[in-house]
């Protein structure tokens, strides 16, 4: 359900929780998007980082540059003034992946669990054109959504203490892209050359909250060539 | 103003990596703040050596450091006293003292506290990413090619023609933090502090908490009893940003504090620590024990100016 009004949640005397729904769906997703861009674009003095996520706009900032009531008063007043219409056209990202064999290790898993074929699994994870929902977890690490219901899988029982960088992941409805080493409990069934996080860059990550992915499958001899 | 070599890493002790006032305003990329942990040692021990606050420094834990001076310069070791030596002279901390070339600096062990800070006057150098210098170990990035110090590093600085007069400063002895084995940190309810009954809150605040081995700088795991959510809420939330000092509440219902190296998760909070208290979380050791006392926002508040101005109040009586 989506909140008629934000409601706040406090973490710790520097940062504030507002939450916008209670459950993981495009169009919350889309209302923290549109707070988020507009929290932003406003300059607030205070405000010292934004954290978008499924359901929830998490702002940290600097207690003596900004009241907690006053920040509070202009999320909502900045909620009331802004609309859909002001967010940008959302940009699609095409990523190519390797599925199955080294590059994806969980893909017979992920086949057995639904006794269909891996090609199967494949073609399901081609179809949607994916939300990004939230970045997190390891830098430029996407939440992409939602899987079709034929393939959506628990996480691995045991979670591996290495996943490599490009490692493409599903848990439950999601599917993401491993954009650093880390370890990682998510069903790996392909691998993508394309980098998605670059330090020395001051937009730093591929994709951003709001953003479309669609993925496409190349072959191991295209993956080993790849230029980005 | 001449990039220099200062020092070289002998041995680099149990972890000793390069971090100043951490990485922000890139949470929405998925990436954390980084940065030292006991901040407020680090921003002393700049000021001590003529620095500017958030010049960045060397955190090393616990023991083991030891580096030798290629050039005269000065330095401060402040945080927790893990004993360091000039030779074989004990080196006073929260003090800038010279070291000679060829002098070398260990660490003996932790007297008290956790972590200990070396501030050179004229900073550590390394190219900032995105605003900072910290070292983001886990996705291996910043500082010295993303990772700790190892043995044969060579560290460099921008000297100031004029940096060794920062020599012979001290802090204010009587604030210096007093770090013990035993501690009380000051927190605020919050954000799922409704997921708990109220007997279970009781329970958080009036149990003692160890620190266990398995921490790191990602986050300090407690143990201690269990702290059960109601029964009517799910075993993990939709996830969400993560500030340091947060106290999540995992499956197994032991607390873990994060630090700076998390930025978003899926597990629920029952309190935060206050920001004057988060410098502390870096010098808990572990096997110290760990309690919370519960404050309003209006007294964390407080408490954050204080230690500000008395920053400030340090900083407005030193003479360059």
């Amino acid at each position: 359900m989506r909140y008629d009004n934000p409601a706040f949640r406090i973490m710790g005397d520097r940062g504030l929780l507002v939450e916008l729904g209670d459950e993981i769906h495009p169009e919350i997703n889309q209302s923290v998007q549109v707070l988020y861009v507009s929290m932003d674009l406003r300059q607030i003095q205070g405000v010292v980082e934004l954290i978008p996520s499924y359901r929830s706009l998490l702002i940290v900032y600097n207690p003596l540059g900004i009241g907690l009531e006053e920040l509070q008063k202009t999320v909502l007043d900045v909620f009331r003034d802004t609309d859909r219409s002001q967010l940008p056209k959302p940009k699609t990202i095409k990523i190519p992946v390797v599925y199955g064999g080294v590059y994806g290790p969980d893909l017979q898993f992920v086949a057995d669990f639904h006794h269909i074929a891996t090609t199967d699994v494949i073609a399901h994870h081609l179809e949607p054109t994916y939300r990004v929902y939230m970045i997190g977890f390891t830098p430029g690490y996407p939440y992409l959504g939602e899987l079709p219901d034929e393939i959506v899988t628990p996480r691995r029982e045991t979670p591996r203490t290495i996943v490599p960088k490009g490692s493409v992941g599903i848990a439950q409805r999601q599917t993401g892209i491993y954009s650093v080493e880390s370890p990682g409990g998510w069903q790996i069934i392909g691998w993508t050359p394309v980098e998605l996080f670059d330090p020395k860059s001051r937009s730093p990550s591929l994709l951003t909250m709001g953003d479309r992915v669609r993925f496409y499958q190349i072959s191991e001899e295209e993956a080993a060539q790849w230029q980005s | 103003m001449a990039v220099v070599k200062i020092l070289e890493v002998l041995s680099p002790g149990i972890l000793t990596s390069v971090q100043d006032m951490g990485r922000y305003g890139y949470g929405r990329y998925g990436v954390a703040p980084s940065g030292a942990l006991d901040f407020f040692s680090l921003r002393i021990g700049n000021l001590l050596v003529g620095n500017a606050e958030d010049d960045a420094g060397l955190e090393t834990t616990l023991m083991g450091l030891r580096i030798k001076a290629l050039t005269d310069i000065v330095i401060a070791v402040t945080g927790g006293n893990l004993q360091p030596q000039r030779g074989k002279q004990f080196l006073k901390m929260w003090r800038s003292h010279v070291l000679m070339r060829d002098d070398i600096l260990a660490f003996k062990g932790s007297l008290n506290g956790f972590r200990s800070y070396i501030s050179v006057s004229g900073g550590i150098y390394s190219s900032p990413l995105m605003g900072s210098r910290s070292t983001n170990l886990p996705s291996r990035f910043g500082g010295i090619e993303g990772r700790g110090l190892k043995q044969g590093d060579v560290l460099f600085s921008e000297l100031l023609p004029e940096h060794l007069r920062n020599a012979e400063r001290q802090f204010n002895p009587e604030w210096i933090p007093n770090y013990r084995n035993s501690w009380t940190l000051r927190v605020v309810w919050g954000p799922q502090d409704d997921h708990f009954t109220s007997e279970t809150r009781d329970m958080f605040l009036a149990s003692a908490f160890k620190m266990s081995p398995d921490s790191d700088r990602s986050g300090i795991r407690l143990q201690g009893p269990v702290i059960p959510c109601k029964p009517d809420v799910g075993e993990s939330i939709i996830s969400e940003g993560v500030i340091s000092g947060a106290i999540q509440i995992p499956g197994d219902g032991q607390p873990i504090i994060i630090l700076g190296e998390t930025v978003t998760g899926g597990y629920r909070k029952i309190a935060a620590v206050i920001s004057a208290d988060i410098p502390l979380l870096g010098q808990i050791r572990p096997g110290d024990d760990v309690r919370f006392r519960v404050v309003s926002l209006k007294e964390a508040h407080d408490a954050f100016r204080n230690m500000e101005e008395k920053i400030r109040g340090f900083k407005e009586n030193l003479t360059y």
